[in-house]
């Protein structure tokens, strides 16, 4: 028997294979755990339609699941409620910025479909928020690519979705 | 809703995804400037996960069908399935079905052309999505409408991206302005057939049209284009009839798992 919260505090093992600084549960992607007898039954949720990461992502998982002992575990995918960065977590949102990615800025600010609307996103090498879009998409669908007009590094965003 | 309708509708959002995936994929290496070539596959790749999702949950209504209901909709099932004796799978939809029981919108096969090809269409395709997924979204199918909720958060994207360049190729230079104008001519005559209904839809198309054309002049103010006045218009894609590009891109797509079926790695 492992109680749920055993199970949550597991998950922190498991990172996203393209964003290694993060868990699973920083991501947010997380959605439930349940346990029924030596069962155990993980719902998680994509963060875009095509992450080629959700399938890696469900085997780490299982795989650490294994490692722990736990062979009776099934994974769902559930697409509603749509994942949002605003489930990632604060702690998440730091390591991102230590790993040189900027975190996402909160979903209210900018998530819409307008045209040629600027976002301040702030530099994570020099903190400094003269900053200008390059490209809307980067090398992952969950980023975008920017670059610092002061310390002229170019970064990624993950951007607000 | 009949669950015949429910899966051929299924199937044409599924294809109408995929082709285009397809389509913009084929800008892999070849975008005018790095950046945008990774856009424009972002972009695909997308779409790619939101024909995995419909054809997935296609597949999934199909095996738990009754025989009749077998039946009614066996006119989209893949010959060589049949002889697989398995479940039906997402990609035995995507991989193997032929030509005319595929049911996406002309303007998704069309030849990838030129930049202000790719871009308007992309534009016109994405203004339609964006408006489909948000009535989409109060399906009474569960899983459409959840599908719907998930995709149209990167539709935005896609469409910001899309009409961006829509404003920077009309109203950029003189080569620039008179390509997308000429790509305008070539397309418009495949903006129509989103607006026609088909028996299967479950989303009242014709009412999207307003909100679809009002987007389109607001963009096309911003890039100096004019909404085209011709009002004749290609259909035929929703009821299996493609253009005689359709073959070509499907032989391309499919020749793996057709060659050597089932073929995983």
């Amino acid at each position: 028997m492992i109680s749920e919260k055993d199970i949550w505090q597991l998950l922190e093992e498991v990172k996203d294979p393209e964003v290694p600084v993060l868990s699973v549960i920083d991501l947010g992607i997380v959605r439930s755990v349940k346990t029924d007898d030596d069962k155990i039954d993980i719902i998680i949720t994509p963060t875009y339609s095509g992450c080629p990461a959700m399938d890696v992502i469900s085997m780490d998982i299982r795989l650490k699941l294994i490692e722990k002992g736990f062979r009776n575990v099934s994974i769902q995918h559930q697409l509603s409620p749509a994942w949002t960065t605003d489930w990632m977590s604060e702690g998440g949102k730091q390591k991102l910025k230590a790993y040189g990615i900027a975190p996402p800025n909160p979903k209210q600010q900018f998530c819409k479909e307008e045209m040629f609307r600027q976002e301040a996103v702030q530099c994570p090498r020099c903190n400094s928020y003269h900053t200008e879009l390059i490209s809307q998409f980067g090398s992952t669908a969950c980023k975008a690519m920017y670059r610092c007009l002061d310390c002229k590094e170019a970064f990624d965003y993950f951007k607000c979705h | 809703m009949s669950t015949t309708q429910l899966f051929s509708y299924t199937l044409h959002l599924a294809d109408n995804a995929l082709i285009l995936a397809q389509r913009n994929a084929e800008w892999t290496g070849h975008g005018p400037v790095l950046e945008q070539d990774i856009a424009i596959t972002n972009i695909s790749l997308d779409l790619l996960g939101q024909a995995r999702n419909f054809y997935q949950h296609a597949a999934s209504l199909y095996n738990n069908f009754n025989e009749e209901e077998k039946d009614a909709v066996d006119k989209f099932i893949p010959r060589l399935w049949k002889e697989y004796n398995r479940e039906l799978q997402e990609d035995d939809l995507a991989f193997l079905r032929d030509e005319h029981q595929c049911l996406n919108l002309l303007i998704t096969e069309l030849p990838k052309g030129d930049w202000a090809h790719s871009i308007l269409r992309q534009f016109f395709f994405s203004s339609f999505q964006f408006y489909l997924y948000q009535q989409l979204q109060n399906s009474t199918d569960a899983q459409l409408a959840a599908i719907a909720e998930k995709s149209i958060k990167e539709v935005n994207y896609h469409l910001r991206w899309s009409s961006e360049w829509v404003v920077r190729l009309g109203d950029g230079t003189e080569e620039s302005n008179q390509r997308i104008k000429n790509e305008l001519a070539d397309l418009w005559m495949f903006t129509g057939e989103m607006f026609i209904p088909a028996p299967y839809e479950l989303v009242d198309v014709v009412s999207l049209k307003t909100d679809w054309i009002k987007k389109i002049e607001t963009v096309f103010a911003e890039a100096t284009l004019e909404v085209p006045k011709q009002s004749w218009m290609q259909n035929g894609g929703k009821e299996g009839k493609h253009t005689e590009h359709m073959g070509y891109l499907l032989a391309e797509m499919q020749y793996l798992q057709r060659t050597y079926p089932n073929v995983t790695w």
